[in-house]
């Protein structure tokens, strides 16, 4: 653990893309603390530019946009995480009941995996989030979660099927272990390092989705998330009115997280495979 | 039989099966909501009218469209019917017209942006890729980064930053729109220019985002394969380094064209929102605009034509995979 944790560090890939994200959740946590004033406030008139009292002027409704970008990425964060732990589980849970079980359920299961990842995620999600009228960061964090599972899953019960073979396993399943306990204690800890690989991916696309979805204006209900404030300033023409501050802070945001999150699972992925670290 | 046949059948009967379920979800989902869905979204879509007449309309046209006094399997059967017979309702937001009239409509900016995009953007990705993987030293370190600074933004977060920095300020380009608007659609010269013009930046920006995700994947793809034992074999043969490439390229281009099917609907659901950023006149903007007026039955045409674009996108995909891997001709590969 110690000697993964050394190579972890000298990955300038995962370096980097680690100390992009703490310094953009610096800003994101900390700034709050110190400007205790209410997001939704308005505090000037809309669309201001950029002053010194308002670092990234103000948006459609007169609000102060830095302050925004400070809790909306939190909210975005939240519901990145959200969908991230929710659709790891779910991929984890069902790609290594599929894997190890096998025979009939198996294809079942798979031949489900396989409908899931075609049919687009954006079309399920709104479908589903244009019926639910009060829409929480909480829900639409499940919502999410719930249609991207399905890259994990097959990942995993690929793993799965062959390290159900292994002899460890057999003589496991000898020994009359429940095939909970062998999953438990037998299989998933070789999984471990990719499960959580998955869930970093899983997050960034969460946070992606969430951008999506609320882009659409399908976004979490009375909440500032990056990608609520690029709703409004689509719906409030920011581009048309040449409101930069409205629309670029946000969108850049999204990127960095996106993009932090990306390289640090590439540099996870060459210190858990050394075969691609040449 | 023909084992390429038997290939070709069981993608086309896996595709109408996966076509069915997403109809059942298009139908389903939206109505699991407790309570009954269509007085919910009735309700929410009358708020603001007073006029009577406007509401008994809305309750009207949805009792017909949709039978919902009718048990729930039944009305299952009435919407797909519609479907066959290309009637996907009435439009609430821009009524009386026909949904399927205002798609027709969306569909072939959508479809003249995508489609070429994606796959112009797939091929020089490609190249790029195995280019990288090649030449290590040169092209990795420069290639390598950008692909993937460009490719974890997202399309929409590319395309605002695009369209601020090139039109909105620099003016090279048109701010949005598919056209100019003070023009009729007509076939002149002066209007395809107009057409053009509006279509270079949501093009160029969906294939440099798509350049950016397959390159990463086609140079990991090929790096893998380079380093394989055939290769090895096929250098001590002492087999021209350029014919050993086209084995390799060959061989790292199956996994990507699996990879597009894959990521299709990704793509098309990225390509989509960042439609809305550039108010292109496609079926992303016809969904962004029937969301805010809770245009259900829009909605519903819309995430339709998505699945069915998606869906066929991906069939073709299959088919020419499967002329491409010659084990599916040889019938060795009995699955996936």
């Amino acid at each position: 653990m110690r000697n993964t944790m050394r190579i972890l560090l000298k990955s300038p890939k995962f370096m980097f893309g680690f100390t992009l994200l703490v310094l953009v959740m610096g800003f994101v946590f900390i700034y709050p603390l110190f400007n205790r004033a209410d997001p939704f406030e308005m505090v000037a008139s809309g669309f201001d530019p950029p002053s010194s009292e308002h670092i990234l002027g103000s948006d459609n409704f007169g609000r102060d946009v830095f302050l925004e970008l400070a809790h909306g990425a939190q909210a975005s964060l939240y519901v990145g995480l959200v969908a991230g732990v929710f659709a790891t589980l779910i991929g984890l849970i069902i790609g290594l009941f599929a894997g190890y079980v096998g025979g009939m359920i198996d294809n079942v299961l798979t031949a489900i995996n396989n409908m899931f990842i075609v049919i687009p995620p954006l079309v399920i999600l709104i479908l589903i989030s244009i019926g639910l009228n009060n829409r929480s960061s909480l829900i639409v964090g499940l919502i999410i979660g719930f249609t991207a599972w399905p890259w994990t899953a097959r990942a995993v019960r690929a793993q799965t099927a062959s390290l159900r073979l292994r002899d460890h396993v057999n003589i496991a399943k000898i020994s009359g272990y429940s095939t909970m306990r062998i999953i438990l204690n037998d299989i998933l800890p070789y999984l471990a390092s990719y499960a959580f690989m998955a869930f970093i991916l899983q997050t960034a696309t969460g946070i992606l989705e969430e951008a999506s979805i609320s882009m659409l204006g399908l976004g979490p209900y009375n909440t500032i998330s990056l990608g609520t404030m690029l709703n409004w300033a689509m719906m409030f023409e920011a581009m048309g009115t040449g409101a930069w501050w409205a629309f670029i802070p946000p969108a850049i945001i999204i990127g960095i997280f996106t993009f932090s999150l990306y390289i640090i699972n590439s540099g996870m992925d060459e210190v858990f495979n050394p075969k691609i670290r040449s | 039989m023909n084992p390429y046949v038997r290939y070709f059948l069981k993608r086309l009967g896996w595709s109408l099966i996966t076509l069915t379920v997403a109809v059942m979800l298009n139908f389903l989902l939206p109505r699991m909501i407790k309570g009954n869905p269509v007085d919910t979204i009735v309700s929410s879509m009358t708020q603001g009218m007073t006029n009577q007449n406007d509401i008994k309309r809305v309750y009207e046209t949805f009792e017909k469209e949709f039978g919902i006094d009718k048990p729930l399997w039944q009305q299952f059967f009435i919407y797909v019917g519609n479907i066959f017979r290309g009637d996907l309702g009435t439009s609430f937001g821009q009524y009386p017209k026909k949904v399927s009239t205002i798609l027709a409509n969306a569909i072939p900016w959508t479809l003249a942006l995508q489609f070429p995009a994606i796959i112009t953007g797939w091929i020089l990705g490609n190249i790029l890729g195995a280019v990288a993987a090649y030449r290590r030293k040169l092209f990795d370190k420069i290639v390598l980064p950008v692909s993937m600074a460009i490719s974890s933004f997202p399309f929409f977060a590319f395309a605002l930053i695009v369209l601020f920095f090139f039109s909105a300020t620099l003016h090279w380009f048109p701010i949005g729109g598919g056209y100019s608007f003070d023009l009729i659609p007509t076939l002149s010269w002066q209007f395809i220019g107009s057409v053009l013009g509006h279509y270079a930046l949501p093009f160029l920006t969906i294939v440099i985002v798509a350049i950016g995700g397959q390159a990463i994947g086609m140079r990991s793809m090929a790096i893998y394969e380079l380093n394989a034992d055939y290769i090895l074999y096929a250098k001590l043969l002492g087999i021209r380094d350029r014919k050993v490439v086209r084995y390799v390229f060959r061989n790292a281009m199956l996994p990507q064209v699996t990879g597009l099917a894959l990521q299709m609907g990704t793509m098309v659901g990225g390509a989509l929102i960042a439609e809305i950023v550039f108010n292109y006149p496609g079926i992303g903007s016809s969904m962004f605009s029937a969301i805010r007026q809770l245009d259900y039955p829009l909605i519903s045409g819309c995430t339709l034509m998505i699945t069915f674009a998606v869906l066929i996108a991906n069939f073709v995909i299959e088919v020419v995979y499967g002329l491409l891997d010659p084990r599916i001709k040889m019938a060795q590969l009995e699955d996936n």
